[in-house]
């Protein structure tokens, strides 16, 4: 690891104004930046920790939506989240091991947009919307492919509001080694309708599943989409799947979700 | 019921105290004053030619000592091979240089190029960056098969090809073994991939050399399996230091599964520099770096097939394989493929003729060696799927169609056409054990309870044979074996009767300071806890050749054995003195001596005591002190064997397999410390299913390592793991040593492979997809899926 200037503002103000200093990154729980640090695949000036950050942390319900700060742990949203939210906690408890929980944030792995992480699933999946220090960014549009989003240079993600569902339930087939999703389907049925997202599978990053939404609107069973596929066009290749294989668990996942959330 | 802490005890393992409270002593605990860092710069080519390296800007960063680089070599010897392995044409194998730093060129991921000593680790890391590299491309070979097509590159300019060597066995029977299968009423073949893996143990490998400039002499510390056998060829073949002025430490090793027996290029490195810039040097590697310079094991191709007559008699087998070397040949990768492969082809069975050929074929990627089993594993995992496939195809069960060729109890011992002979064994009777303990006669009801969720549940049988002991000094010097393999022992009685044993041996997990106490506390009639093993300096034991190859109780305890019946031999001499009898009279019993038929006794601590204060001692006669070293060359291999059963639920909707059940009966020969044993079978499945099921080693076709961190490599985890039936009361003791014991360490990865994936393919064809006959390691989710779906 190279060595580096590491900052720790009280203040998204503060943090933003850190960031605007040379080579600043910033760091929430540091699941991948450290690593790719300690690797010597980054070495960034300046570190600008957001995990002191008081109004980043912590879970809150608002009527129907519950409103978690960038910087909480995913333990904290498995453990905080569960009575009112019960599908989102879950899929918090299920992120990486203890170690990785209890430093992980929400909002450092949203920024990342790793193709195979669990919680852009979830903000897909329920559209929330994604709180930054400038502006509210709805979830359709914060998604742009593999380790991609719609964040500008030095704009910090400050919290995630997830509009809380009826029913809802993440089912995630393990990469066996990383444990990432290999693919990961998050299911979350509304008054006005069901959305299913899509992790792990696609070179695209997180995506919706439009005709399983639709044939779920109208009968939210896992038998709705028995007979629906997806394509294997532009789905992940790699050690742990073929495209055909990712493509048939996108259903496969899919159906278990909804029997999880039923 | 053993006594407390004898032979047969359960005895807690004393080592595991400070193992468990984290007061190990490891070589990354080892810091000397004045130590310096080295990090070495590797190739991130699979293979190219080096036309220049510039040091000179990474010499003038903070903290640099010195950058080495092949050149600071030119004195050196290259890493040597401990096996020198002759074709089928009766010519020696192709055998390259292996530079300490990369000559010429690179040749695989991870080659190191050059080396940086600085005064901290991040410090030479730094200057490594600094290091101006001009390396040509070259077009690596990485596939084994278009390795050996005409016209390929070669991994090495100076031989003739990127092969190693052709080899026969048994050559004489090939022409019998064709003509079996002209004449069977069945033939039955199948090919399959033996799948690399990274032996990934807990503690990557660490070497700190030191230089003492007044006494000229030389001491390395590192992570090792046999620090004698490091001394001998370090001192020897790369470095020219003879024995008295190098010492050689492996001190607590953290797991070496195989990967640590080798005399790497870091160890010399370390040792060379230390003399160079008269200052320690220390290396740590890194997990990443372990990928990428750790020998790597298995990676076999084979065809293989099996002739039967009418009445499905064995007739015949016979095999094709290649075996990966990787890009240079590590210390005794030759013989893996081949003397510790070939000759466990008969496995179980009274096949009469036996045939096969290994061609060795050196490619851009890690060397590959001996990985816990060694050859065994290969030779276990071809036969026994080839045996459950015949079993299919003929529509017969595959217990039967074992038990029907399996070498019968009353036909031991049992000359094999592959040149060993089984001293003992007892197939049925393990078969038995098994069966019993996996409750078989209820699985068809098991079936149906898992059919009636959704869910196919199989069954796989494996019956292995392997050969332990390693091994006789004069049969595997005719083997191309360039070391012995015996033992040794030194046992050192103290003045007030504690006892300390030297041992040759070495210890790096396996429990060897409270299995060895127990055998001399067993044989002597004293407390295990006066009794402390000393292992793993080559300056205070004797010459031995360590730990691998499950030979340690079995060669290294038969030596312990013998010292102990000196030390006893002579004592009873002293107590016939004391006690005014002949020595033939004495008997030992319970830490007492004793004259035969009287009330005459002392006991121990008195005979040691006169030992070392001999007032009243036979001076004449005999020397003072009481401490006497033994060596024993076993006069065959130990030949463990078991049956394995493994029920396994296989998810048709995902490919995902669960064991529920895994069994194994073994057959160790006498046991000294069952739960010791225990361990060694649990941590053996563990690797064997995960080679099954989880582990997989990949190169891209640029020589890429794939699976080059845990995100990719699936280490198994607990929960992959969840418990095993685990029983060795199956005892047919070893004939030729005298504990009778035959060895526990690799039988666990040597059987499970193919108890797994005959498991998996049972599940599938009672589920009626009868189209998949066989599926290559690892069985991943998306594999078994994509044979399912085909």
């Amino acid at each position: 690891m190279h060595n580096f200037e590491f900052v720790k503002p009280a203040s998204v103000a503060d943090a933003v104004a850190a960031l605007g200093r040379g080579e600043a990154q910033p760091l929430s729980g540091g699941q991948t930046l450290i690593p790719s640090m300690k690797a010597r695949l980054n070495a960034p000036e300046i570190l600008v920790s957001l995990t002191g950050i008081t109004e980043m942390q912590g879970v809150s319900r608002d009527g129907d939506s519950l409103t978690i700060g960038a910087a909480t742990t995913h333990a904290t949203v498995a453990r905080d989240a569960a009575s009112d939210f019960p599908g989102l906690a879950a899929l918090a408890g299920q992120i990486g091991d203890p170690a990785v929980r209890n430093r992980g944030t929400l909002g450092g792995s949203v920024a990342n947009n790793d193709p195979s992480a669990c919680y852009p699933a979830a903000v897909l999946g329920t559209g929330a919307t994604i709180v930054t220090n400038t502006r509210e960014i709805a979830a359709d549009d914060f998604f742009q492919g593999m380790f991609t989003t719609a964040l500008d240079e030095g704009e910090i993600i400050t919290g995630v509001r997830f509009p809380i569902a009826q029913a809802s339930a993440y089912a995630k087939f393990l990469q066996p080694a990383s444990r990432f999703a290999l693919t990961g389907v998050f299911v979350a049925k509304y008054a006005s309708g069901v959305r299913v997202a899509v992790t792990g599978a696609s070179e695209n990053g997180v995506f919706r599943w439009a005709e399983a939404e639709a044939a779920l609107s109208a009968q939210f069973d896992a038998e709705a989409v028995a007979g629906l596929s997806v394509s294997p066009h532009e789905m992940i290749s790699d050690l742990h799947g073929t495209p055909e294989y990712r493509a048939h668990l996108v259903r496969v996942m899919n159906q278990r979700g909804v029997r999880a959330a039923s | 019921m053993p006594k407390d802490d004898g032979i047969g005890a359960s005895s807690k393992r004393r080592e595991d105290l400070r193992f468990l409270t984290g007061n190990g002593k490891y070589t990354d605990d080892i810091n000397l004053r004045g130590q310096t860092y080295v990090h070495f710069l590797r190739s991130d080519l699979a293979h190219g030619r080096i036309n220049s390296i510039d040091t000179a800007a990474a010499e003038a960063m903070p903290g640099v000592l010195k950058v080495f680089t092949a050149a600071d070599f030119a004195s050196a010897g290259g890493i040597p091979c401990g096996w020198q392995v002759t074709d089928r044409f009766g010519e020696v194998m192709q055998e390259p240089k292996h530079p300490i730093l990369a000559e010429g060129k690179v040749r695989h991921v991870g080659d190191p190029i050059a080396a940086v000593v600085a005064e901290t680790y991040e410090q030479a890391r730094d200057a490594a960056e600094a290091i101006d590299l001009d390396i040509e491309e070259l077009e690596p070979v990485v596939d084994m098969v278009k390795a050996l097509a005409p016209g390929a590159t070669k991994v090495h300019d100076d031989l003739t090809s990127n092969l190693c060597y052709d080899w026969g066995f048994v050559e004489d029977n090939k022409d019998a073994v064709n003509a079996a299968f002209e004449s069977a009423a069945h033939v039955v073949s199948l090919e399959l991939t033996n799948n690399r893996l990274v032996a990934n143990p807990m503690e990557p490998r660490v070497a700190v050399g030191d230089y003492d400039p007044w006494n000229d002499s030389h001491t390395l510390y590192t992570t090792s399996q046999n620090p004698h056998v490091i001394r001998l060829l370090m001192g020897a073949f790369v470095l020219n230091i003879p024995e008295h002025k190098l010492r050689v430490v492996a001190p607590d090793v953290g797991g070496g599964f195989g990967s640590k027996i080798y005399h790497y290029a870091e160890e010399a490195f370390c040792t060379f520099a230390a003399k160079v810039l008269k200052r320690p040097v220390k290396w740590t590697s890194s997990r990443s770096e372990a990928f990428i310079s750790d020998a790597h094991g298995r990676d076999h191709k084979t065809k293989i097939e099996l002739a039967l007559d009418a009445d499905h008699n064995f007739m015949a087998i016979r095999t094709e394989t290649y075996a990966n070397m990787g890009a240079y040949l590590s210390t005794f990768a030759p013989s893996i493929p081949t003397w510790l492969h070939g000759t466990l082809m008969a496995g179980n069975y009274r096949t009469p003729l036996i045939y096969v050929n290994v061609k060795a074929v050196f490619t851009n990627t890690v060397p590959v060696d001996a990985y816990r089993g060694a050859g065994r594993p290969e030779a276990t995992f071809q036969i026994e799927r080839l045996v459950d496939k015949a079993a299919r195809e003929l529509g017969v069960d595959p217990i039967e169609l074992r038990r029907k060729n399996f070498i019968k109890a009353d036909q031991f011992p049992y000359q094999t056409p592959v040149a060993v002979v089984y001293d003992t064994g007892n197939y049925d009777a393990t078969m038995d054990k098994m069966l019993e303990l996996a409750d078989y006669a209820n699985f068809e009801s098991r079936h149906a309870e898992s059919a009636a969720r959704g869910k196919l549940r199989g069954f796989g049988i494996a019956h292995y044979i392997e050969a332990c002991g390693i091994a006789p000094s004069n049969l595997v010097g005719q083997l191309g074996a360039r070391a012995g393999l015996y033992e040794s022992a030194s046992v050192r009685v103290n003045a007030t009767g504690s006892i300390s044993v030297y041992t040759g041996s070495h210890s790096h997990g396996q429990g060897h300071e409270t299995t060895f106490a127990q055998v001399v506390a067993e044989m002597i009639g004293v407390d295990a806890s006066s009794i402390e093993i000393h292992h793993g300096d080559t300056s205070n034991t004797p010459m031995g050749m360590g730990t691998y190859g499950s030979r340690s109780l079995a060669v290294g305890g038969s030596a312990i054995v013998k010292a102990t019946n000196k030390v006893i031999d002579k004592a009873k001499k002293i107590a016939a003195h004391l006690l005014e009898a002949a020595p033939e009279d004495i008997e030992l019993k319970d830490g007492k001596f004793s004259v035969a038929g009287t009330d005459k006794s002392v006991d121990w601590s008195g005979v040691t005591l006169a030992a070392y204060v001999p007032h009243n001692y036979p001076l004449e006669d005999l020397e003072p002190g009481l401490e006497e070293t033994a060596f024993y060359d076993p006069s065959n291999f130990t030949f463990p064997s078991g049956a394995y059963g493994c029920e396994i639920e296989l998810d048709p909707e995902t490919g995902k397999i669960d064991i529920l059940r895994f069994i194994a009966a073994d057959d160790f020969g006498n046991i000294v410390n069952p739960m010791i044993v225990e361990g060694q079978v649990h941590g053996g499945l563990a690797q064997g299913i995960g080679q099954a099921l989880l582990e997989n080693c990949v190169y891209d076709d640029q020589g890429q390592l794939l699976s080059g961190s845990y995100m990719d490599y699936t280490m198994p985890r607990a929960d992959d793991v969840r418990g095993f039936t685990v029983d060795h009361s199956c005892i047919t003791p070893c004939t030729h040593n005298p504990l009778g014991v035959k060895g526990c360490g690799e039988a666990g990865a040597i059987g499970s492979p193919p108890a797994v994936v005959n498991a998996a393919i049972d599940a599938l064809h009672r589920a009626g997809h009868t189209h998949v006959t066989h599926i290559d390691m690892p069985l991943t989710p998306s594999r078994v899926w994509a044979a399912m779906n085909r």
